[in-house]
């Protein structure tokens, strides 16, 4: 049974991959590798990891996609506007991706309702992962830590609007380097 | 791999499907956003071989390792969208190819 719902949405991850990187369209492209997202949020569950699936909808799904949509949208890619906009809502752009999650959602209801959790055999709860990250890998969490701060400064420095002069724009690029570098 | 249902050949072969996949879209696109994607399709194909693994061995180390994937996918995109941003003000374009001064 499970098997089945595993080869379905590994399909599903696939094709939506496959998808994704084929678009001319980044917003087209983006919709599709959210699905792929979602596709791998499934084959976690299935593998018996909850907790990594619930992290893979929310951080990946959610917030590192939501990033790459304020960056498309801050690019001003659709300065042709509304005909762009009407040309979207119809159903050739939509409808692979609306087939694609709802097979996802199809699964999702059969998984609630056919079988329980403790039927999938080996299953890892959060609190075996809390356990392990807190145990002997504190370590990497404060390294990821600092990491997540590095990147948070870097992003910061990197993504501010340096002033467009001639002086500024040499020294500019130098100073970036030289940044990262100290920070990694 | 007792405890496993799904067989755990199955779940590396698709995790390399996905990566071969994003490696593909690496190297054949030129926009900066779709290289960042590719690059967010490979590290998701890593985790899921971590995970997989991990499962199959009963352990927890294929989350943890999961969760610092996330951590390095999240502070790597951040630093690229900004480098997107900066590519966009000074060149005008997504295109990398047109990105070469240090070509010389």
């Amino acid at each position: 049974m499970e098997l089945i719902l595993f080869y379905i949405a590994s399909a599903v991850a696939l094709f939506a991959t496959i998808f994704a990187m084929t678009r001319t369209n980044a917003a087209h492209a983006l919709i599709y590798l959210i699905i792929s997202l979602l596709a791998v949020a499934v084959i976690f569950f299935l593998l018996g990891a909850p907790f990594a699936a619930a992290l893979e909808v929310v951080i990946y799904a959610g917030a590192i996609m939501v990033l790459f949509v304020f960056v498309i949208m801050m690019l001003n890619l659709g300065e042709e506007g509304e005909e762009r906009e009407r040309q979207r809502l119809n159903p050739t752009v939509w409808i692979i991706p609306a087939v694609l999650s709802a097979i996802l959602l199809a699964e999702m209801l059969i998984v609630l309702n056919g079988f329980d959790a403790k039927e999938t055999g080996a299953l890892i709860t959060a609190k075996q992962v809390g356990l392990s990250l807190f145990g002997p890998y504190v370590l990497a969490v404060e390294i990821a830590s600092m990491l997540l701060l590095a990147g948070l400064v870097g992003a910061y420095h990197v993504g501010r609007r340096f002033r467009l002069a001639e002086t500024d724009d040499d020294e500019a690029p130098i100073q970036t380097g030289s940044q990262n570098g100290e920070q990694r | 791999m007792e405890g496993l249902a799904i067989p755990l050949n199955h779940v590396l072969f698709v995790a390399a499907l996905l990566f071969i996949t994003g490696l593909v879209g690496l190297m054949i696109r030129r926009n900066v956003i779709f290289i960042l994607m590719a690059l967010e399709v490979m590290l998701n194909a890593a985790a899921l071989a971590f995970v997989a693994a991990g499962t199959a061995w009963q352990q927890a180390d294929g989350q943890v390792i999961f969760m610092l994937i996330l951590a390095v996918a999240a502070a790597e995109v951040s630093v690229g969208l900004g480098l997107v941003l900066q590519i966009q003000r000074r060149f005008k374009t997504l295109d990398m190819d047109q990105a070469r001064r240090l070509n010389g």
